[in-house]
């Protein structure tokens, strides 16, 4: 059997034995000594003042240590965002503050407004039930189209609620190209709102030592340095010394714990306020209104053609939503992580796009896995598509027809970035192998005879990984650098320690870069230890996100292993009587070249830390070296995604038969893993086109609050993937070669989904539909368009006769169904909003949203604890 | 959850008297009152656990019907060989409830008494014109379920079983609410000798009921195409994220189709 | 006044262990804070998610959905129990490991523990028996495509067909 601890080997994964067994190490299941617990009174309302908090009745409750509110962070900073997006009028963008606790004002469901402290949770919540607060309520903005003219501002430094009006591209190139197409395919498409959902809802532990004035944060995130500079720097004010950050074991993450949250800031602060440690763990109801959601744009896209089917042009006209605050990376979300992805695998000469960012009373918005690359791989390969079917073409044929030639690379696209590799002919080409497309005929004719409709669907799309470099994101507006470090301590006896800057929460890491580092060392993987997620340990790094770990923090780790082998060969040289020059690293031997003498790595490691004969005069002792690594550009995986999906006409189901994914990640290092991520976000973008929609209505409540109406993906939801990686154009400019795969899955496969579903249903005159592709939207899409009796024809039974007002949903509506028109604050309430008193039992956050089903009848009435707000009609598909 | 004290009687007269208590409550297999305690929508006194009281316990099969005791657990009576052979659509509707573990835990009697608009198990009870028997009375199906959550058990009444009558044929069709896994439209069809009875679940706005012109279609014809041409009215069925209620209309008469189906074998 | 503390006792893994427990206290609260196995995890509350399936007298159960009082003389199983003797990985939890079928490893406990459930009821699943099985477990990571491979690999392994790890 081969070595699989070397670089392209399927070595199996170290963390799982923990993780099998029970023995992982994530935040909850930390318990410090004299713990106490917070509950976070959170707002059952998405827009309205504080007429009033009283929390005088639930600070003398049993068990409650102390009760934060706004009052106690009057001295610290908002929590904030890292990253300045300028107006199209070279305006920085609205800014407002993001409190720890609401100040005077709420601004969506879930913003916290005080934190109870108990020596048991169960106690910190029966006291919150005793706090009173008085709302003003005040209109809500949910729409996106209507917020600028809604007259209702979600904060005052934005009265039409624009964050930013960003433009970008060749807006007279893009209208030169379209007034002399041939052809204009355009699109009205929303990119549904996701909550991103890992499985671990998040959690943080506060702790304090005054004997060293010491503060420790353990916190379910995917960067702890960030949030220790984030929070350290900008919040609390604390210097880096004395503030630890620790993320251990974390459970998934998919962007979601990338952003400093308010919770952290007030475990840290309330720690040392209380004198014990203060816990905060989230119940997954708390998740969906705190966590930062995914998506959210409503977008207007047009693509010109010539008459052979050239693209000469794309146009944008897109809104992102940001939610009431801003959250760490949102600003750069729906701009340089989209826009600058528009060009996809074309070479289209003439890009524009206009993206307005709007805030509404909703929870924050940021990146959720693919951030910005999935909204634009969706516009653009829904337009691919239509423009295939309108031309006559088809999809493959536009597709090759447009695609950047593997001779063109580098290649500058029209938006501002440089690909450096790729074969999108050679993924194309392995797709249709692997989906056999071939077979689609006799597939659809097989399922036409069991009453299915049968589609295909594809997406060819681009992504790009490891943003950097430090001095171009800056200039775009980053506060941070993204580089990524990491130090390798080769300890006496030989055996290596690596401390990355990466984190790992499902990536695997710990076998990855251990063989890496194996690989390059020529050790046994057994004897490399990685160690990460703790800044006292580990080295000041970025963290992971946008697909970087390996492109970024191994390449540090590259950069890290060349030093060490660069002065363990000064060392063998003086060792073995030999010139530096002459000394040869292998198979984790120093040679001297020509000859049989060696020294084993384990020799020159102990010589250094030994240093009885050791060149002294010129080299310091000890072999330990870190690395900081500035990528050079952004890395760009691309591959081609086919769908097979069937739709049951009777019920508007859509049944995913198939999905092909060939991608080309460069060179791979561990194709287990690999395949791992991308099956899971294959899953993911599975879960945004067919199941998974966060829903607001007109007052702001998330009616999908719980697993009980937000779908999640389960197994019998998805079929066996069809994965491929053997399409590898290296990376020109990492050392490893990577590219990145952690985001691809969930990038590619929406569009491909959509696609095929229009494909099965273009036939009966469907031309458009928005994800999710739930069955009602899908059965009211087939309706509205006439062929629900043609299409039920051999199955069990036929539509029935259908009001054409049910079945107008979701059809080629741009925007969101539910969000109706906030209303008019010429309305006496809006203007002069009355005080909405909440009664102490009517405090308890949620109760409404939260439908636990089976609610009981007989003890219902005096027990729900209904919001005092105008009655909801759910709506929306 | 709020407070609560948990008591665990012996016999159904230590459960009758427990739940005398102000504010005492049953607790059967606790898949629906546990997540609803945990959001605080209840407070009770006390729960009385209900699941170990042998007066509750066992499954019977004779020529004309199917007897389960209101303790058992779905995945009890989706697996029982009798209850298969004899009612072969009960058995897979209780196998369909939910998950695993919520079959695993989930009990016959806790499903009627709660009486969810969404849950599966009304649908048979009404379609199949079971007798739920009490700890003082039997009541018919079709007067037990009254409304959303409402049935016709007094508020310390407890099912000790259920009979159902053994149909000529009989089949359920769920399509399934892909968040809860609750029923967004199901359809129960049961034909027996004096007719068919068709229960719908997941659609109405007051829980479960039969409709009639299904009933009489599939009585004159019992066949998939027979319901064709009904007309199911959206009136008065639910509106929600998952479905508008032409949605329901629709589902209502695919279901009742492939129940039918699915009766034929 | 309501909400008494009374002692709970129970058999975990093969151990009696006992503690005090409020009539609220769910069994895996018991068995995290109380009993400090915290293997089963907390992932919704709504009953769902599956992260905290354990075996209560030899079927799964979700543990946050049955309270500890309950669980009251019960047999539970916990992942902790679920290793071999000398502490190596169990068949299935072997075939997890060996083809990929967990990432960041929240929800593998409860997915493992129902697997072990559905192998003791039918040796012989078929994926898609498998994929149905698996619906009160929620994983966000993995797409559950190496999840039916390895239940499946541990199945045949349990049956003697095959090995699920070299």
């Amino acid at each position: 059997m081969p070595k699989d601890d070397v670089i392209g080997g399927a070595m199996k994964r170290r963390e799982d034995l923990r993780f099998l067994k029970g023995k992982g190490r994530y935040v909850d299941d930390m318990n410090r000594p004299g713990q106490a617990y917070v509950y976070f009174l959170r707002s059952p309302v998405a827009h309205a003042t504080i007429a009033k908090l009283d929390i005088a009745a639930a600070a003398a409750a049993p068990g409650v240590v102390r009760i934060l509110t706004a009052a106690d962070f009057e001295a610290f900073g908002g929590v904030p965002c890292g990253w300045q997006v300028t107006d199209k009028d070279g305006q920085p963008m609205k800014e407002p503050k993001h409190p720890i606790l609401a100040e005077g004002k709420v601004r969506h469901v879930g913003d916290p407004i005080c934190g109870v402290i108990a020596t048991s949770l169960a106690e910190a919540r029966d006291a919150a039930e005793m706090i009173e607060v008085e709302f003003g309520e005040l209109p809500a903005v949910i729409d996106m189209p209507s917020a600028t003219t809604s007259g209702v501002a979600v904060h005052d430094e934005a009265p039409d609620n624009v964050c930013y009006d960003w433009e970008f591209g060749d807006k007279a190139a893009a209208e030169t190209a379209f007034s002399g197409a041939a052809r204009i395919v355009s699109l009205e498409l929303t990119n549904n709102r996701l909550a991103p959902n890992p499985m671990e809802p998040r959690c943080a532990i506060g702790e304090y030592d005054d004997s060293g004035d010491q503060h420790t944060l353990y916190t379910t995130s995917q960067n702890p340095h960030v949030i220790r500079l984030l929070m350290g720097a900008f919040v609390l004010g604390l210097p880096e010394h004395k503030l630890r950050v620790v993320a251990p074991d974390v459970g998934g993450g998919f962007g979601s714990k990338i952003y400093h949250y308010a919770e952290e800031a007030f475990v840290t602060h309330a720690a040392k306020v209380v004198g014990r440690p203060v816990k905060w763990t989230a119940d997954r109801s708390e998740a969906f209104i705190s966590d930062a959601h995914g998506r959210d744009h409503v977008t207007k896209a047009e693509l010109a053609l010539d008459a052979e089917g050239h693209f000469l042009g794309l146009r944008v006209d897109s809104q992102a939503n940001m939610g009431a605050y801003l959250s760490t990376f949102a600003p750069s979300i729906p701009t340089w992580l989209h826009g600058t992805l528009l060009a996809g695998q074309y070479r289209t000469p003439a890009i524009f796009i206009r993206m307005r960012a709007m805030f509404t009373n909703t929870v924050p918005v940021d990146a959720y896995r693919g951030a910005g690359r999935p909204e634009a791989t969706y516009l653009l390969e829904r337009l691919v598509e239509q423009a295939g079917r309108e031309t006559g073409l088809g999809p493959v044929e536009i597709r090759r027809r447009n695609f950047i030639g593997k001779d063109q690379f580098p290649y500058d696209t029209p938006v501002a970035v440089t690909y450096d590799t790729g074969d999108f002919d050679a993924t194309m080409d392995k797709a249709l192998e692997i989906a056999d497309f071939a077979g689609f005929p006799a597939r659809q004719a097989e399922a036409k005879a069991r009453g299915k409709l049968r589609g295909v669907g594809f997406s060819s799309y681009i992504e790009a990984c490891g943003i950097a470099p430090s001095s171009l994101v800056g200039a775009l507006g980053a506060r941070a650098g993204l580089y990524e470090a990491a130090t390798i301590r080769v300890n006496p006896t030989g055996s290596v320690t690596v401390f990355t800057g990466s984190h790992s929460h499902g990536q695997g890491h710990e076998t990855t870069f251990a063989q890496v580092v194996a690989d390059q060392l020529g050790l046994p993987a057994d004897s490399i230890e990685i160690v990460h997620g703790d800044t006292a340990n580990v080295p000041f790094g970025m963290g992971t996100y946008g697909s970087r770990s390996l492109a970024v923090g191994g390449s540090a780790i590259v950069k890290a292993v060349d030093k060490i082998v660069d002065k363990s060969k000064k060392i063998a040289a003086h060792l073995l009587e030999a010139a530096e020059t002459d000394i040869v690293f292998e198979d984790g031997m120093f040679k001297v070249a020509g000859t049989d003498k060696a020294k084993a790595f384990a020799e020159v490691s102990l010589a250094a830390y030994v240093p009885h004969q050791y060149p002294i005069e010129e080299l310091e002792p000890g072999l330990e070296e870190t690395a900081f690594y500035d990528p050079k550009n952004f890395t760009y995986p691309a591959g081609t995604y086919i769908a097979e999906v069937e739709v049951d006409p009777g019920t508007g189901e859509v049944t995913l038969m198939s999905l092909a994914a060939a991608d080309d990640f460069g060179k791979v290092v561990n194709p287990m893993i690999v395949e791992g991520q991308v099956h899971g976000g294959l899953a993911q973008g599975v879960g945004q086109a067919v199941l998974e929609h966060a829903i607001y209505d007109e007052s702001g409540q998330l009616l999908t609050g719980s697993y009980m109406d937000y779908a999640m993906p389960r197994a019998a939801d998805l079929p066996d993937f069809l994965v491929d990686h053997s399409c590898q154009t290296p990376c020109t400019h990492n050392p490893l070669g990577a590219k990145g795969c952690g985001e691809a899955g969930a990038i590619g496969s929406p569009p491909a989904v959509v696609n095929a579903v229009l494909d099965a249903l273009g036939p009966l005159g469907v031309k458009t539909i928005d994800m999710p592709l739930t069955p009602n939207r899908v059965w009211a899409a087939i309706s509205a368009a006439g062929g629900a009796a043609a299409a039920s024809a051999g199955a069990a039974a036929s539509m029935a006769a259908s009001t054409p007002a049910n079945l107008a949903t979701g059809v080629g509506t741009p925007a969101e169904p539910a969000a109706e028109p906030v209303a008019a604050p010429a309305s006496a309430a809006a203007a002069a909003p009355a005080p909405v008193s909440v009664s102490p039992e009517a405090t308890t956050i949620r109760a409404t949203h939260l439908r636990v089903r089976p609610s009981e009848p007989r003890v219902q009435p005096a027990a729900l604890k209904v919001r005092p707000a105008a009655p909801r009609v759910r709506r929306g598909l | 959850m709020y407070a609560f004290d948990y008591d665990k009687p012996a016999d159904l007269a230590g459960a009758l008297a427990a739940l005398k208590a102000e504010d005492a409550k049953a607790l059967a297999g606790g898949q629906s009152l546990i997540p609803t305690l945990k959001q605080r929508l209840a407070q009770p006194s006390t729960l009385v656990d209900l699941k170990g009281l042998p007066e509750l316990q066992g499954v019977s099969v004779d020529a004309a019907s199917v007897t389960i005791g209101a303790a058992a657990r779905h995945a009890a009576v989706a697996e029982h060989a009798e209850v298969v052979k004899a009612i072969p659509a009960l058995a897979a509707l209780a196998g369909k409830i939910g998950d695993p573990q919520v079959r695993n835990r989930g009990s016959l009697g806790g499903s009627l008494a709660n009486n969810d608009p969404s849950a599966c198990y009304p649908s048979a009870a009404l379609a199949l014109g079971a007798t739920i028997k009490t700890d003082r009375r039997e009541i018919g199906a079709d007067a037990f379920f009254q409304g959303l959550y409402e049935t016709a058990l007094e508020e310390d009444e407890l099912i000790v079983s259920v009979s159902f009558p053994i149909p000529e044929a009989a089949g359920y069709a769920k399509f399934v609410q892909p968040a809860s896994r609750f029923a967004l439209t199901a359809v129960f069809v049961a034909k027996f000798a004096a007719g068919v009875r068709v229960a719908v679940t997941g659609a109405g706005e007051s829980g479960v009921f039969r409709h009639a012109a299904l009933e009489q279609a599939l009585t004159a014809s019992f066949a998939p195409q027979a319901v064709e041409g009904v007309a199911v009215s959206a009136d008065g069925l639910i509106e929600d994220l998952h479905g508008t209620p032409a949605y329901r209309a629709n589902l209502i008469k695919v279901m009742a189709g492939r129940a039918t189906a699915e009766a034929l074998g | 006044m309501a909400g008494a503390t009374t002692t709970v006792r129970m058999v975990v893994n093969g151990e009696a262990r006992e503690g005090a427990a409020e009539g609220r206290t769910t069994l895996v609260e018991f068995l995290r804070e109380t009993l400090r196995l915290t293997g089963a995890h907390i992932g919704c509350d709504t009953s769902q998610c599956g992260a905290c399936v354990v075996h209560m007298d030899g079927v799964s159960v979700k543990a946050c959905s049955v309270l500890a009082h309950e669980a009251d003389g019960a047999e539970i199983r916990t992942i902790e129990g679920m290793a071999e003797a000398d502490g190596s990985l169990g068949v299935i939890q072997r075939a997890f490991r060996e083809h990929h079928a967990l990432q960041c490893g929240f929800c593998t406990p409860g997915m493992v523990m129902s697997a072990a459930d559905l192998l003791a009821r039918n040796a012989a699943p078929t994926g898609a028996e498998v994929r149905d099985w698996l619906e009160g477990n929620i994983c966000r990571c993995t797409g559950y495509h190496n999840i039916v491979k390895a239940i499946l690999a541990a199945a045949a392994e349990m049956r003697g067909e095959a090995t699920a790890a070299e």
